[in-house]
């Protein structure tokens, strides 16, 4: 059965005629069934067409590898309109991954060499696409030849297709690295900017290119000078038009409208947009024709000027030479067009990267500023962000325009706010701490809900680098959370309750505010976390009243309890946050005068909790009430002053482990009552990592065993090195480590030193152990040990012993030592017991 | 270096989609999706620049796109490029696909997908910026346009009856068109069967 092949106009208008989802799927699948039996037959008529109708529908997203055989045979058909259906598909199907992308390098290879211009560009434009580390290899010296090639079109497209294959094998910068020089003779810009292109690329790839291409930095700024005087003139006659901004549109033309039916029947509209023929360009849309004539020599010079800025990077002779032209490019290039600010931009970036004069960096910075005020929103946008990279290096000059970014924090458009909020928060300093977070409090908020976050633990950084005061530091804490509580980090929490904790005086006013707030709403979290636990700390404090600085606060005991328990039963209470307030209504239980039966009520109640770690905890505390009441007063204390938290600390601690250990031993039962306390602590934020010390058998060590937590097993103790041969100054040692996370696994470096005048050669180390024990032996770091204590050489044997046999050790050493092989075959016996018990 | 560009019209169809850097078909599909709904939230007037999705590499990656009528026209790049000059280079290209089309549409890019393809390997190659310059794009593509006619392609003649057509009604209709023409019947563009 013939079916008559579908053209790809034909296909598209029966896909766009699709009124579903699934239909089109239909109309797609029985298409490429089709295309698959065409490719079968091997049907050379209809290739091209077949190909053109698979990568359609490979655009739209449906499965066409099948496709990618096809395309090599239609590269390798003589026919150029083949040839450049068979490149796209190549390009847009095949992957380096697979095999099936080498089988082009040959035709690649001879379109290289014999195709003409255009064929030739097609297949430098596929090898810069698809070309592997392979494939580059392999045709490195056909690209380096049309390097040097008469036509312009072919030479541009060879130079950027060696800037891939540098990228791919940087090796090969050899080839590429020598016609750079005749390629910046060239005028054609098209080369021209590949060439820089290329010049970036070996630079930014090896120091020795750099150093290089250093001594043309004469040569590329006045190629830039030349480019940038040009470009004016070539910029007035272009807009013999005058401006296109100064251009009355003539009224609205919008629709041209034309019917569409030439064009597909009926569609349903949701499906297939252009109902008429909407011109993409047309003075009504944002971006009529001509409205920014790009000027071909743009892109050039933004090339260059990035060039200069990695040329120029810490090297005063380079930046010299180019400091003269960047300030007649800062101060003459015309800034009514996009082009010309693009340009302004990356030599405002060029100024500020290499070691330019200080009057010039001020010009930069300033220049950026007045990007700043621009009315176009782009430009705006690329002043964030250029002030950003800036604003460490250059923070006082980035200062000067602080209000200016701080107006842009009430840009409607996120990505502007974002960038000023990022900026703001960089600028904020000990100097301005105060009024920089009123207005990043204010922008807190109003701002958009995915900046939320963001600005409220960039204000609680700048916070804590820079607070003023104590109070301060608190309060600003407390208006974050209030305002984008659920918006915060874990440790904001943590760092607040240190915060509170250690500042004795502020303890009264805290908790007042804490209160007040907490009354307010129960609904974010890690507000009613620190809330609950200052209650509870310091719950004396907010019932005595004592605090003069807010207005007096009246608080009933009754009513600290009764929001206590609303947090408890808030359905919008975490686990951690009930955790919180169960534990401050158990501190209160010490801190209130009244009687305790209604806490001992709500902790029972805690103990059927479904929760697991409430439950555990009310069960605790129940147990507290009942049997140790004596001891609840002590152990119910307020909670000594926390270390600072922190991955630092956190290392440090690691290492006085053992140190600490030791220490804690002797002292049984003072540390016990501080060790409840931290077990009680919520926040176990340091206390993880201290040790236990040893029980004592006092009435207290029930309990001790009933709020035990998993802890980490306590650090192992080194195993001591053994030296398991010497003779005539050839020494052998073998050193012992045991990686925590497999205690099965033993790992012994045997180091093999000579003190002897003579060189020990041909060494080798051979073991044996035990066969319920495995061994594997590493390769040694070489097989000559150097006289008079040269460089030892060390083997490591990782050996495996689940069951803790006793490990036992067997060495062959063979080696020529003094002209004489020696071979000894001896047990380790002084192995430590450590090494397997 | 440009990672990847996406043309796709006001529902999210794509109409050209190219990566420079590889990524499996269905992440591409994916790509393409959340980019439009990225740029689909973006009104006409704010600015043209938004950090890259999640997918397309984070946030070394910027997206920079232009709307014009149906389409959005986005390129993905990284930090090497500047902003500024991709804005530009897309109105280059889409000024481009104008002369080469004649007033180019949604249509064209939709029935002539590999003509477009073939117009933006000449200016962008590889990842990299090739060529600035509209007329030399132009030049070119014409030139092998003359080659592929020249072989006698039959895919080479919907593509010279869809600018005949155009060039036939462009005088009869009006710069300054009212609302009441709207529904100017065009004849049956027959030269496609």
């Amino acid at each position: 059965m013939v079916v008559p092949s579908l053209k790809l106009q034909d296909l598209i208008e029966e896909i766009r005629g699709a009124k579903t989802q699934a239909q089109e799927r239909e109309v797609i699948q029985k298409e490429c069934a089709h295309i698959r039996a065409s490719f079968r037959d091997g049907d050379p008529l209809h290739r091209h067409r077949q190909l053109a109708k698979l990568l359609y529908v490979h655009m739209l997203g449906y499965p066409a590898h099948f496709g990618q055989m096809e395309c090599l045979k239609l590269i390798a058909s003589p026919r150029f309109s083949d040839k450049r259906m068979g490149y796209l598909g190549a390009m847009l199907l095949l992957d380096e991954r697979q095999d099936a992308h080498l089988l082009i390098t040959n035709s690649i290879k001879n379109d290289l060499s014999q195709g003409s211009q255009p064929v030739q560009g097609l297949a430098l434009c596929t090898l810069s696409t698809v070309g592997s580390a392979e494939m580059c290899r392999d045709l490195a010296t056909e690209v380096e030849k049309l390097l040097l090639q008469p036509s312009p079109y072919v030479r541009k497209k060879a130079v950027l297709t060696a800037v891939h294959m540098i990228r791919k094998v940087p090796e090969l910068s050899n080839i590429f690295l020598p016609p750079c020089a005749q390629l910046l003779q060239e005028r054609h810009h098209g080369i021209l900017l590949g060439t820089i292109t290329l010049i970036t690329e070996l630079c930014e790839g090896s120091p020795a290119a750099l150093r290089h291409f250093r001594k043309v930095v004469p040569q590329l700024v006045e190629i830039l000078r030349t480019l940038v005087t040009s470009g004016y003139s070539a910029e007035h006659s272009i807009s013999g038009v005058s401006d296109p901004f100064l251009q009355d549109p003539q009224g609205p033309v919008e629709l041209k409208g034309r019917g569409k039916e030439a064009l597909g029947s009926q569609p349903d509209p949701s499906r297939c947009s252009p109902q008429r023929w909407i011109f993409l360009l047309s003075p009504m849309t944002p971006y009529p024709m001509s409205s920014s004539i790009f000027q071909p020599l743009t892109q050039p010079q933004v090339q260059i000027l990035r060039l200069l800025r990695i040329l120029g990077r810490n090297h005063e002779d380079s930046s010299e030479t180019m400091n003269d032209l960047l300030a007649q490019v800062a101060t003459n290039t015309e800034t009514s067009r996009n082009a010309g600010n693009a340009v302004l931009l990356e030599t405002v970036l060029t100024i500020m990267d290499i070691r330019s004069a200080a009057g010039l960096r001020v010009l930069a910075v300033n220049i950026l500023g007045r990007f700043l005020l621009n009315s176009d929103k782009n430009i705006r946008y690329v002043a964030l962000t250029s002030l950003l990279r800036l604003v460490q290096s250059d923070h006082s000059a980035v200062q000067r325009h602080r209000s200016t970014v701080v107006e842009c924090l009430q840009e409607p458009d996120t990505s502007l706010s974002r960038r000023a909020l990022e900026l703001s928060l960089a600028l904020v300093n000990s100097s301005n701490v105060r009024s920089m977070t009123r207005e990043l409090q204010g922008f807190l908020e109003s701002c958009p809900p995915d900046l939320r976050a963001d600005c409220a633990s960039g204000i609680l950084l700048a916070a804590e680098r820079f607070a003023p005061t104590k109070r301060w530091h608190i309060d600003t804490i407390l208006h974050v959370l209030t305002t984008a509580g659920t918006h915060v980090r874990d440790d904001a929490v943590a760092n607040l309750t240190q915060l509170i904790g250690g500042a004795q005086e502020l303890h009264a006013y805290s908790v007042c505010r804490l209160y007040s707030a907490l009354a307010e709403d129960i609904s974010q979290q890690p507000l009613v976390q620190v809330a609950a636990w200052c209650i509870g700390e310091y719950g004396d404090l907010l019932l005595e009243g004592s605090c003069e600085e807010t207005e007096p606060l009246q608080v009933e005991e009754e009513e600290v309890l009764v929001l206590l328990e609303k947090v408890l039963q808030s359905h919008m209470s975490l686990p951690a946050t009930r955790g919180y307030a169960l534990t401050a209504l158990m501190k209160l239980s010490t801190r209130l005068r009244g009687d305790n039966n209604r806490i001992r009520q709500v902790v029972s109640i805690y103990g059927s909790c479904l929760d697991v770690e409430l439950q555990q905890r009310a069960v605790e505390y129940n147990t507290l009430f009942r049997k140790y009441d004596h001891m609840r007063a002590a152990i119910l204390e307020k909670m000594p002053l926390m270390e600072r938290g922190g991955p630092q600390v956190d290392e440090e601690a690691e290492e006085s482990k053992e140190a600490r250990l030791s220490e804690a031993a002797p002292v049984p039962t003072e540390p016990q009552a501080s060790k409840l306390l931290d077990l009680l602590d919520l926040l176990d934020g340091t206390s993880g990592d201290s040790q236990h010390p040893p029980l004592d058998p006092s009435p207290g060590g029930t309990l001790v065993h009933l709020l035990d937590l998993p802890c980490a097993p306590p650090a192992l103790a080194p195993i001591p090195n053994v030296k398991v041969f010497e003779r005539e100054g050839l020494q052998l040692n073998l050193s012992f480590a045991r990686p925590s996370e497999i205690p099965a696994l033993l790992l012994i470096t045997a180091t093999a030193t000579n003190s002897s005048g003579s060189d020990v050669t041909h060494f080798v180390c051979q073991a044996a152990v035990p066969k319920s024990i495995q061994l594997q032996l590493q390769a040694p770091s070489g097989d000559t040990v150097p006289a008079q204590g040269g460089l030892p050489i060390t083997q490591l044997l990782r050996i495996l012993n689940p069951n803790k046999a006793p490990l036992r050790l067997k060495l062959r050493l063979t080696y020529n030592h003094f002209g004489q092989s020696v071979q000894e075959i001896f047990e380790v016996n002084n192995l430590p017991l450590e090494t397997w018990q | 270096m440009i990672q990847a560009i996406m043309v796709f019209n006001n529902h999210g169809k794509p109409r050209l989609v190219r990566f420079y850097q590889r990524f499996p078909e269905e992440i591409q599909q994916q790509i393409v999706r959340e980019t439009f709904h990225l740029v689909l939230k973006r009104d006409d007037n704010i600015c043209n620049f938004l950090e890259g999705g999640s997918l397309i590499g984070g946030s070394d990656y910027k997206l920079i796109y232009r709307h014009y009528a149906t389409l959005y026209f986005v390129f993905c790049v990284d930090s090497s490029e500047s902003e500024l000059g991709i804005l530009d280079l897309i109105q280059v290209f889409v000024e481009t696909l104008d002369k080469c089309f004649e007033n180019v549409c949604e249509l064209d890019l939709i029935f002539h997908m590999d003509k477009v393809h073939y117009i933006l390997q000449e200016v962008v190659m590889g990842g990299m910026v090739l060529e600035t310059n509209m007329n030399e794009i132009v030049a070119q593509i014409e030139a092998q346009n003359r080659l592929e006619k020249s072989e006698g392609g039959l895919s080479a003649a919907p593509a010279r009856a869809v600018s005949a057509v155009k060039n036939i009604n462009l005088p009869e209709i009006p710069r300054n068109i009212n609302i009441g023409d709207l529904n100017i019947k065009v004849p049956n563009l027959s030269p496609f069967v």
